[in-house]
């Protein structure tokens, strides 16, 4: 695909502005990094608060007769237990209890289910919704909106200057208000294991959101280098690459997203695989790894036991600018899965000594109580 | 001080080439992490990979420039990866080179004409 054919966001010139390297990436030309670069935008955003552009990822209303109960046939998730205000992580299954994507679905208002997915996969998502739902439930895209996501310590602050409820509001919150002199859309999460909140405007008033945030000289705009070290710190699994339609939730290590009422029920897609693996353990887990010594080992890279047997594959890994050394995502079977386990990562050629450790890598920082 | 379109930079001194990569591919890789030198020892031929410089981002290879045996590798860089971002062009080096045949270096860009390649870019 060339640079032509990329779509842009409502802040692509915001960008270009600020000096961003723009790079494709869902189909969209987005910014992978300021002038700044990738390791200080990091930090800032661990420190301070750093304001990110995904306006490429999906939203949508799901609207209709019993929406919240409808979009439970296509999730694993309670969504008929969603109160007013809330939002929820879940997964879209396939039949075979695979991923087909991992979204946020919140109820900022009476108006429905408001869905946000992954940018990469929102037109597939979105007909695998209508398809399975409609006529009972119907779809809107909101091709007109941006979405915006602050993210950091001082982003509750900052944001309390235009949106003072927001700093009453707590991780998985979400409400309707009007900010910036508009209809927002917000949520009190992230992606980067920070406390912040992901902000949903109308496209048009996008720019301007976006430069009243930066004025504030605690934030720095993010691209999606640090988007990615920073979701890795947080132990969350970034979708085509950790997860995909043949790894299942629990294989995913995200069996946190199966209800336990779902489980008894047994009434979601992939439900016979699922329940099974909960019980007698799935033939691979997702693991988090600290690499020892040696070069950090990257997506695809072979995880080999203490004999030097191939037992697994990177997923995702890269160095972790808040510890200093390189951190990976990936799977091995569960025998060696406990924390503790040495393992190696083979990169080049190359064995480096690895052990199995918890994830988040870096405790995460969500504010469930103010 | 001779360079390529991949960005390495050579200096020769006697049959010695010392290689590294530009002040242009430093800013362009961003934040070093990690950097693999070669085995003293190794012979290369020009263009095979001599080593891997990465990024918080991503790995990308260097190579080698001409032809030779590696007699020196740049240590240093184990500790302190971030040298190649602060000095590329000085202490920054990846690794010595025993040229087998030094026209290979006579053959590359001088400074002028890489900066105007760069210009080009």
């Amino acid at each position: 695909m060339s640079q032509d054919d990329l779509k842009k966001t409502p802040l692509y010139d915001a960008h270009v502005a600020a000096g961003a390297r723009m790079v494709p990436f869902a189909g969209y030309a987005m910014p992978v990094q300021y002038r700044d670069g990738v390791l200080k935008e990091h930090l800032w955003t661990r420190e301070s608060a750093g304001l990110f552009d995904v306006s490429h990822m999906g939203q949508a209303r799901l609207r209709g007769v019993s929406p919240l109960s409808a979009f439970e046939e296509i999730t694993p998730g309670d969504f008929i237990g969603l109160a007013p205000g809330k939002q929820r992580y879940s997964l879209l299954l396939n039949r075979k209890g695979g991923i087909i994507d991992d979204l946020m679905a919140s109820r900022p208002d009476d108006d429905g289910l408001f869905v946000i997915v992954n940018g990469a996969c929102k037109d597939n998502d979105f007909r695998v919704i209508d398809d399975e739902l409609a006529p009972q439930v119907t779809i809107e895209r909101l091709e007109n909106r941006a979405l915006l996501a602050l993210q950091g310590p001082k982003a509750a602050e900052v944001l309390a200057k235009h949106i003072p409820e927001a700093a009453g509001k707590v991780f998985m919150d979400s409400w309707a208000t009007t900010g910036f002199g508009v209809d927002v859309l917000i949520s009190r999460s992230g992606y980067t294991g920070e406390d912040g909140y992901e902000i949903s405007v109308p496209a048009a008033a996008a720019t301007d959101v976006w430069n009243t945030l930066l004025a504030d000289e605690r934030v720095k705009p993010i691209g999606l280098g640090a988007r990615d070290s920073l979701r890795l710190e947080a132990g969350l699994p970034l979708y085509g690459h950790d997860v995909d339609e043949t790894v299942s939730p629990v294989e995913a290590a995200l069996t946190f997203a199966v209800s336990k009422k779902r489980r008894e029920a047994q009434d979601f897609p992939g439900a016979a695989r699922i329940v099974k693996e909960l019980a007698e353990g799935p033939s691979r887990v997702r693991v988090g790894l600290k690499i020892l010594s040696g070069a950090p080992a990257r997506e695809g890279a072979e995880i080999a036991d203490a004999d030097g047997a191939v037992v697994g594959v990177v997923t995702s890994g890269g160095f972790a600018p808040s510890l200093g050394h390189p951190i990976a995502m990936g799977f091995v079977p569960p025998a060696l899965a406990a924390n503790g386990t040495r393992l190696n990562v083979i990169v080049r050629g190359k064995s480096g000594a690895a052990e199995v450790v918890a994830m988040p890598f870096v405790p995460n920082r969500y504010v469930r109580k103010v | 001080m001779r360079f390529t379109k991949d960005h390495e930079w050579v200096e020769l001194d006697g049959d010695v080439a010392t290689v590294g990569i530009t002040a242009y591919a430093a800013e362009q890789l961003g934040d070093v992490v990690f950097v693999e030198v070669p085995d003293i020892g190794k012979t290369v031929s020009q263009g095979d990979g001599l080593a891997v410089v990465e990024s918080v981002k991503a790995a990308s290879d260097v190579y080698a420039p001409v032809s030779g045996e590696v007699v020196e590798a740049n240590g240093d860089l184990g500790d302190a990866p971030e040298t190649v971002n602060a000095a590329p062009e000085a202490g920054g080096w990846f690794a010595k080179i025993k040229v087998s045949d030094p026209s290979q270096v006579e053959a590359l860009m001088d400074r002028a004409a890489y900066e105007a390649y760069l210009g080009a870019l």
